[in-house]
């Protein structure tokens, strides 16, 4: 069957179909930053995108995915390791303590933003209360995907800083 | 930087693009995995542990117990009690009775099901006050006592003091047990040397104290063992013995097996194993004048400690100390004891036994002073510690600015407190949201006072090319330390930030500089640092003075460069290194920083029990819903005196975060235990705060550095986690009326507005 991942397309075995996503991305490509910390969905720790939405894959096996595009959080940063304007804000907002949540909570505000780029705190709030944060109560989050709003915005009220990749 | 306001962390590249490594992401060739095994008694002797057909189950390479322990299977930090795997009974439905070590996780958590114990179960005694009474079922029978530990204080004379009073308030309170809820769950991985040294790569808080008990577990010396600081997924104080022994036994499957082992936790065994927060049951009595003096206060704190002592006689110890609040009492007698029960184990937890006090004594002070029909600030302020104020443990408070009017002050004008107090719904009719502010405030001693040796080293290393590698004696729990300990080395060295590598720690490069705990990491590292810092400046003085052509005394450091005093001479800092090495001198510091003495007097529960203390004020505002009871947070503001913020996005980070556990403290979290079983082991049924449960949260940093600290630094971590749920407490009380003194608050529908209750005067 055939994935793709972070924008590469990937041919597996059918075995391998029913191997648990996690760990499939954990442990055999080494993507690690996809985090379980319930293995039952409810924490949002592991959270990638799918098609644009957001996926709890400590849920999933690796068949739910196929035919479809998904994004880690290996691939929110260009190639040549600039960040995206997104995660530069989770950065200078200090957004990240332990960082446990950190590539769950990016992806999701990312997926959200695609879609809503002028959104409330409150609305901020909606689109990541699936995923538990418990270092930072949650504020300098909602500022740093407040804050990067402004380049999911389509020029030219973008800010000079750099499109949003998809 | 943190001086452009953006926040500035070593590890927030690394964290936000997924690359950061935690315990669980590091890869081991010929890696094995271990699982624990439990069994579904709560108090039983063991008769045998049967391990024959898990060992014969695909994939299994060994299942281990206590028989295969080569040191000493029982440790802990004050009394060794705590097993790596239960040997003589079960004391709480956490006990692991075995390790199966398999080839893959998934065998060994297969083949745990197959591991029989046979025991003799034993009446489990699950209630503190029931656990003190005489023929309780003893968890310890060798003790002869379920008592842990006590405390007391006596200081003058109560019975005058209550006599003084015009007003007696009593009440009883119940705090719950609650979980830290790191987002990573306890793993650890141990790695065979070549040279026969264990590795540990582990998710602790505490690489010291994990090492003394992998080293007894295996019975080797301190040197036998590297524990490695591995990125963390959050503590809360919540890594220590549970995760140290976690560490131990995946120490002692690759020593036995001569492979690598990682024991990772599945969310459920961390619920069901690793230790809580302490539940409370506290009688406070209180006496007061009719103008709102406070003459005497009584207090008995039961302390449920679980099956095992942990550091229940330190948490127990910062309760007492702390047990009247920010507030001068002339006569105080309290009676503190911590208990051995079949719950789980209670440990320690942000906080440290200051939440449960905070919980009471906040709600005292309103109490009485709304029988008084006086404002509770004005009690408040009446009864505060100010500058040179003596506490109840004797302790004249004058090394350092007394906050305590300051941060208070400062949460009554940011939240508007007292014309939003006008406004609360309390004894008023109509409206399906009652509106309600409440405020809490407290005092808390700083890093560990009379608990134990409280001193730190650090290490900084200038390399030939004037790059610096830096080390501290604390550990990155995730709040930032290693971030903290290069911009005060930085600023020291006059260098820039990016100059500086933090060396990945281990517990055999640095001398043991105790556990990364009661908000000492900035402190004492920082003090460390600026020693070693200092010293590494006097070796570079020596070194360029006389190009300088003035005394090494008088040689400065800023913008990367040494300079004269008048700063018209100058070497650059990567000159000045290359010199030192040319010249056979090392540009190599080691520094340390000793806590100023602290006193207690075990007896009479007087002394001078901190070296520094620091002053902390919330307020928050809210509705209940007169149809569902539903709390909803609408503000909450919050002001601490952190003596000098270091990095301050960091600083705002621990506000936010500490409130936001305090408010699952107050409305959500509870481990709900039947039986002794924990019924809510998973995310899904332990509920922590989500983003739309919390308000916004305004940080006010206050800063009066402290003389006896080199960077000024206090303490931060935990005074922010400690006094929001009884501001949340009072502000229900101002929106419905209802006293609530147990945690968590459960507001049934339709709260009724109950009479008010006479003034005893």
């Amino acid at each position: 069957m055939r994935l793709n991942i972070n924008g590469r397309d990937l041919e597996v075995a059918d075995s391998v179909g029913e191997r648990k996503l996690i760990a499939f991305l954990r442990e055999d490509l080494d993507l690690t930053g996809a985090k379980n910390a319930c293995d039952i969905g409810a924490c949002g720790a592991c959270t990638v995108l799918l098609d644009g939405e957001p996926m709890k894959i400590c849920i999933k096996r690796v068949r739910d995915v196929a035919g479809h595009r998904m994004l880690t959080i290996e691939g929110m940063a260009a190639a040549d390791g600039t960040l995206h304007p997104l995660q530069r804000a989770f950065v200078e907002r200090g957004a990240i303590q332990c960082g446990f949540c950190t590539p769950g909570m990016v992806l999701v505000a990312h997926a959200f933003l695609l879609k809503n780029p002028r959104p409330t705190r409150d609305e901020i709030r909606k689109a990541i209360n699936g995923n538990l944060c418990r270092c930072t109560g949650y504020q300098q989050i909602i500022d740093a995907i407040e804050e990067a709003a402004a380049h999911y915005r389509p020029a030219p009220e973008a800010a000079p800083a750099g499109p949003p990749s998809p | 930087m943190s001086s452009s306001g953006k926040a500035w962390r070593n590890d927030a590249h690394a964290k936000v693009t997924g690359g950061a490594k935690y315990t669980d992401d590091l890869k081991f060739a010929r890696l094995l995995h271990a699982a624990p095994v439990y069994s579904d008694f709560v108090h039983a002797r063991l008769v045998r542990v049967d391990t024959e057909a898990a060992a014969r189950a695909p994939g299994v390479v060994a299942v281990l117990t206590a028989r295969d322990v080569p040191g000493t299977n029982r440790y802990g930090q004050i009394v060794r009690d705590y097993r790596i795997f239960a040997d003589d009974k079960v004391r709480y439905n956490g006990d692991v009775v075995a390790m199966v070590v398999a080839e893959t996780r998934d065998s060994a958590i297969r083949a745990g099901d197959l591991v029989r114990v046979e025991a003799e179960p034993l009446a489990a005694v699950l209630d503190p006050e029931e656990a003190l009474k005489p023929g309780s079922p003893l968890v310890h029978e060798d003790l002869g006592t379920n008592v842990v530990n006590t405390h007391r204080i006596r200081r003058g004379d109560v019975a005058e003091g209550f006599r003084q009073a015009d007003l007696v308030v009593e009440e009883s309170f119940r705090t719950q047990s609650v979980e830290h809820a790191y987002m990573e769950p306890e793993v650890a991985v141990g790695v065979p040397r070549p040279d026969g040294v264990i590795e540990v790569y582990g998710s602790m808080q505490h690489p010291f104290s994990t090492r003394r008990f992998v080293c007894a577990c295996l019975g080797v010396p301190l040197s036998g063992v590297e524990v490695i600081g591995t990125p963390m997924g959050g503590g809360f104080g919540g890594k220590d013995d549970t995760a140290a022994v976690v560490c131990a036994r995946a120490a002692l499957a690759a020593r036995i097996l001569g492979r690598p082992v990682k024991m990772m936790y599945r969310r459920d065994w961390s619920v069901r194993e690793s230790y809580k927060r302490h539940p409370y049951r506290v009688a406070y009595k209180m006496g007061v004048t009719k103008s709102g003096l406070i003459t005497a206060v009584q207090c008995r704190i039961v302390a449920d400690g679980g099956a095992y002592c942990s550091v229940t006689p330190w948490v127990t110890w910062r309760s007492t100390v702390q047990c009247c609040g920010p507030y001068v009492v002339d006569n105080v007698h309290c009676d503190t004891v911590g208990v051995y029960t079949n719950n789980i184990v209670a440990g320690a937890m942000r906080g440290f036994g200051s939440p449960q006090m905070n919980f009471v004594v906040e709600q005292m002070v309103e109490i009485a002073a709304q029988r008084l029909g006086i404002p509770a600030l004005e009690l408040r302020r009446r009864n505060m510690v100010r500058q040179g104020s003596v506490t109840i443990t004797g302790q004249r408070l004058d090394t350092h600015k007394v906050a305590m009017g300051e941060v208070l002050e400062a949460v009554v004008r940011e939240s508007g407190y007292e014309e939003k107090l006008a406004r609360c719904s309390r004894g008023r009719a109509g409206g399906d949201e009652l509106y309600g502010i409440g405020l809490a405030m407290s005092y808390r001693g700083v890093s560990l006072g009379a608990e134990g040796t409280d001193f730190c080293a650090a290490m900084i290393t200038v390399q030939p090319d004037g790059s610096i590698i830096l080390e501290a004696g604390v550990h990155e729990n995730g709040q930032g330390a290693e971030s903290a300990m290069m911009i005060i080395a930085a600023a020291e060295l006059g260098v820039g930030v990016e100059r500086i590598r933090y060396r990945r720690s281990s517990t055999s490069t640095i001398p043991d500089s105790g556990t990364t705990v009661a908000s000492r990491g900035t402190i004492m590292g920082g003090g460390a640092v600026t020693a070693a810092a200092r010293e590494l400046k006097a070796k570079i003085a020596e070194a360029v003075c006389a190009q300088l052509q003035c005394p090494a005394g008088e040689v400065r450091f800023a913008a990367d460069a040494a300079l004269d005093g008048t700063g018209r001479r100058s070497v650059a800092f990567d000159e000045a290194i290359r010199q030192m090495y040319q010249t056979q001198r090392f540009p190599h510091a080691f520094g340390v920083f000793k806590a100023p003495r602290v006193t207690w007097d075990e007896h009479t529960g007087q002394g001078d029990a901190y070296f520094t203390w620091v002053y902390g004020c919330q307020a928050v505002e809210l509705t209940v819903s007169r149809k569902t009871g539903k709390v909803r947070l609408l503000g909450a503001v919050a002001a601490h005196d952190v003596g000098r913020a270091v990095n301050r996005e960091m600083v705002r980070g621990q506000f936010f975060g500490g409130m936001a556990m305090a408010t699952g403290y107050a409305l959500h979290e509870e481990i709900r235990q039947k039986d002794g079983r924990i019924q809510n082991q998973n995310l899904n049924t332990y509920r922590i705060p989500r983003a739309m449960d919390l308000p916004e949260m305004t940080a006010i940093i206050v800063e009066n550095p402290d003389p006896q600290s080199p960077t000024g630094a206090k303490a931060l971590g935990e005074p922010t986690n400690e006094i929001l749920a009884p501001a949340i407490a009072n502000a229900v009380f101002n929106a419905t009326g209802r006293r609530e003194l147990s945690l968590p608050i459960r507001l049934s529908a339709a709260p009724e507005e109950p009479a008010e209750e006479d003034c005893r005067l």
